[in-house]
């Protein structure tokens, strides 16, 4: 596969300081530290209900961090909001494709969102649904709509990828399309941070166990009941 | 700024388009709620002449309000509303587009309705202009003031009936006003106050509305 023609200029560093996540009144994490430079990948573990999604939420400024900064390139992230945005790409659990809209219209729509125009076809190529680009969203799987909504990932060029858990309802083949796509990313300058539970060709990349921020009070309550107590969804 | 906030308006009126007769769901119980009045007060000429301006008033407000729950709801679900709000557009203006992109798709449907449905009532011809021009100027208003319900609503299951509750009791002034103002040109007091009242509860809105609505937005990314 060609290179990524886009080359990111800047060298571009995010950092989390001291951050604490509250859910529902329930601190998940507690004290998380990392520095992630350009061309770098984190990779985020560690089991159901540790603060994965919610982690990948307040980095990509969707939710407020209880304590704690995020700085992108020395800076936080609160006070140039708008900035950072446009600088980084979210993909959740959510696919946000309209069963009316077709997958070409619907990276057009995200790309006019960001004042940008998409480079839809070759989005869609790189994902391996370019034969899909005029078919109504209801008519796709599950599979289908996961790719059409990573191909926002190319449709318009941000140096900072934000994926929660992105290889879920995924093939072999599009597993392997979204690592090659991952490896330009970073090659060409940008950063990956993503949180799955399933292998993931990522070399080089950092490794961060969220299980390890756990509030002592919470840690102490999950070691006393046994490992098989389950903490509550993380998808919120 | 511009191209985003257009693009939005679009993507809404697109799928609504597509959306066929779900979306007209609006106009379709305003045309229908009219015609019961005939049915149920009777045939009486004088008696709908005189309440024709408060029948379609409050049947436009109610229908207006059908499709509020839907304003931000299905974005929201789907994870839309996310990545909107990841994109350059503040969200005070995600709020407005999608205030406007309902008027057009509810309130503009409703104002071309009512001069068929004035003739039902035995409206008098000298209310008719000034019907017209006061759903003109008011119907954006409740679109204005039901984002921010919508948007307050936006979690929550069942959350059309607590719009309504939240909403309705704002709407009484436009009600009031809107009457008001077709009643004063029937009855040859005039509707120039009226009228103004609205197009001034129309610009405090447009100012106002979107603020309102873009708090409770970013309450519901939490």
């Amino acid at each position: 596969m060609a290179a990524s023609p886009h080359q990111f200029d800047h060298p571009a560093r995010l950092e989390a300081r001291a951050l604490g996540c509250v859910r529902g009144g329930r601190a998940v994490f507690q004290a998380l530290d990392f520095v992630l430079d350009a061309g770098g990948a984190l990779l985020l573990h560690g089991p159901n209900g540790t603060g994965k999604s919610s982690l990948l939420r307040i980095l990509a400024g969707l939710l407020r961090p209880a304590g704690g900064r995020v700085l992108w390139n020395g800076a936080a992230i609160r006070d140039a909001v708008d900035d950072y945005c446009s600088q980084l790409h979210y993909v959740g659990h959510l696919d946000a494709l309209k069963p009316l809209m077709t997958p070409r219209e619907t990276l057009g729509f995200f790309a006019a969102t960001r004042g940008e125009v998409a480079l839809a076809d070759e989005a869609l190529e790189r994902l391996g649904v370019a034969g899909l680009a005029d078919t109504p969203g209801r008519y796709l799987s599950a599979g289908q709509k996961r790719r059409v909504a990573l191909a926002r990932l190319i449709a318009s060029p941000a140096k900072l990828w934000l994926l929660d858990e992105p290889t879920v309802m995924l093939d072999l083949d599009a597993t392997a399309r979204l690592e090659a796509l991952m490896g330009e990313h970073r090659a060409a300058g940008g950063l990956v941070i993503v949180a799955t539970h399933t292998a993931l060709a990522l070399p080089g990349a950092a490794r961060l166990d969220l299980a390890q921020f756990r509030p002592t009070a919470a840690r102490r309550a999950i070691d006393g009941a046994g490992a098989a107590l389950s903490f509550e969804d993380e998808t919120w | 700024m511009v191209r985003p906030f257009l693009a939005l308006i679009g993507r809404d009126l697109r799928l609504a388009f597509r959306g066929g007769i779900g979306s007209l769901v609006s106009v379709v119980f305003f045309i229908i709620a009219v015609t019961l009045f005939p049915l149920g007060v009777g045939p009486s000429l004088d008696l709908l002449e005189r309440i024709a301006p408060g029948v379609l008033w409050v049947c436009a407000l109610l229908a207006a309000m059908l499709s509020l729950d839907r304003m931000f709801h299905d974005d929201h679900e789907d994870g839309t509303l996310e990545q909107i709000a990841l994109g350059v557009l503040p969200l005070q203006f995600v709020a407005l587009a999608k205030a406007i992109a309902h008027w057009l798709t509810t309130g503009l449907p409703l104002v071309l309705a009512a001069p068929v449905l004035a003739v039902l009532l035995n409206l008098s011809t000298k209310g008719f202009v000034i019907l017209i021009v006061s759903l003109l100027l008011g119907t954006p208003i409740l679109s204005l003031i039901g984002s921010i319900g919508a948007a307050l609503t936006i979690g929550l299951r069942r959350g059309g009936v607590l719009i309504s509750l939240l909403v309705l009791p704002l709407y009484v002034p436009v009600l009031i006003f809107g009457v008001g103002a077709v009643e004063g040109a029937i009855y040859g007091f005039g509707e120039r106050a009226h009228l103004l009242i609205l197009a001034g509860g129309l610009i405090v809105a447009l100012v106002l509305a979107p603020f309102a609505a873009a708090a409770a937005l970013r309450l519901s990314q939490e």
